[in-house]
């Protein structure tokens, strides 16, 4: 980074916007792997440590307190140009850490929910998740091997999407197969904003 | 997922959890004195390590060793190993006596900015 080291000798350093998107799902679903393909990094873990109490290590009874849990997020970085940065969050296995999910989705480009069609109600909570909160996603549904191949109309409907919601095939492990999945996400995340712009 | 040698966990004592860990660091502060710091937000220092400085921990200077190249609080915690509330009390100390310097992301009502849409887009197909 020596573009950021000599700014900031010559002054207020000039760091990079970052941008993120979501990477949500079932359990199991493929959202760890998709995060690591596309990565430029090997992907990082970050954690939150959650008491009976609420997040984190609220007062003194902290010390004592028995019921604690981690809730931990998978994340990888892909630089897009110097000064921008895209970060992929893949959400907890667990929905019911739920503030995990406001954190990270808050001011997110957009989301791309992964289902398996073995288990496709497994994706319904994401997909509840974006649609009340307004986060622009996709659906990718990963083409785990001796699945059951529905037509993507099938899982449509089976999803009850409204219309411009797109729905498409992937393998998480193929980076070909992830950069068009995260392609499409922006691209309809971009139309999405916009149109709620004008 | 990797485990720097001198990530502040070795310096502590064993015996106290991983609640206790976090919570001797911070001395018991949920809320950083400064800053929101969000995951994303871009760290940086704004000069070298200092050596000894006072009322500075062994956390703090481990941030201020990762932070020499311009990081995200995500990557920071990722790396320390650390929970992200205990992270941001810790940044929140470096930014109000001006070790670090942040950018926050751009808000939510800003992301409807389509040049950031097409620069990623671009970076994406150029994986
Ligand atoms: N055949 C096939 N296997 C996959 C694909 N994506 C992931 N897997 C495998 O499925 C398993 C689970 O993938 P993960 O990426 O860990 O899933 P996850 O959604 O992060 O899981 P949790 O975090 O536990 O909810 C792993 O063994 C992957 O190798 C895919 O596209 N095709
Ligand atoms: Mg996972």
């Amino acid at each position: 980074m020596d573009s950021v080291r000599s700014d900031r000798a010559a002054g207020r350093p000039k760091l990079p916007t970052a941008v993120k998107i979501v990477i949500a799902g079932g359990f199991g679903v493929g959202k760890t792997t998709m995060v690591g393909t596309v990565s430029e990094t090997t992907p990082l873990r970050t954690e939150e440590i959650l008491t009976d109490r609420g997040v984190g290590v609220d007062d003194t009874s902290g010390v004592e307190a028995k019921d604690t849990t981690t809730v931990a997020m998978d994340f990888g970085r892909i630089t897009i140009r110097k000064d921008l940065v895209l970060y992929l969050f893949g959400t907890p296995g667990q929905e019911r850490f739920w503030f995990m999910w406001d954190e990270v989705s808050r001011g997110a480009l957009g989301a791309v929910v992964l289902a398996d069609t073995r288990r496709l109600a497994d994706c319904f909570p994401s997909v509840d998740y974006f649609e009340r909160r307004k986060v622009p996603f996709v659906v990718a549904v990963n083409c785990f091997d001796g699945a059951k191949r529905y037509s993507l109309d099938e899982i449509k409907m089976a999803l009850n999407l409204h219309g411009d919601v797109p729905v498409m095939l992937c393998d998480a492990r193929d980076l070909k197969s992830c950069k068009q999945v995260l392609i499409e996400m922006v691209q309809h995340a971009m139309s999405q904003r916009m149109l709620v712009k004008s | 997922m990797t485990t720097p040698e001198d990530t502040p966990e070795r310096l502590l004592d064993d015996h106290a959890g991983p609640l206790v860990r976090p919570y001797v660091m911070t001395r018991g502060r949920i809320q950083p004195v400064r800053g929101k710091f969000d995951l994303i937000t871009q760290v940086i220092a704004t000069g070298p390590v200092p050596t000894a400085e006072v009322g500075l921990g062994p956390e703090h200077l481990a941030i201020m060793r990762l932070c020499q190249d311009v990081m995200s609080v995500a990557e920071i915690t990722g790396h320390l190993n650390l929970p992200v509330s205990t992270v941001r009390v810790l940044l929140g100390d470096l930014l109000e006596r001006g070790y670090v310097a942040i950018q926050e992301p751009e808000p939510e009502a800003d992301i409807t900015d389509i040049r950031i849409y097409e620069a990623v887009l671009n970076g994406l197909r150029a994986l």
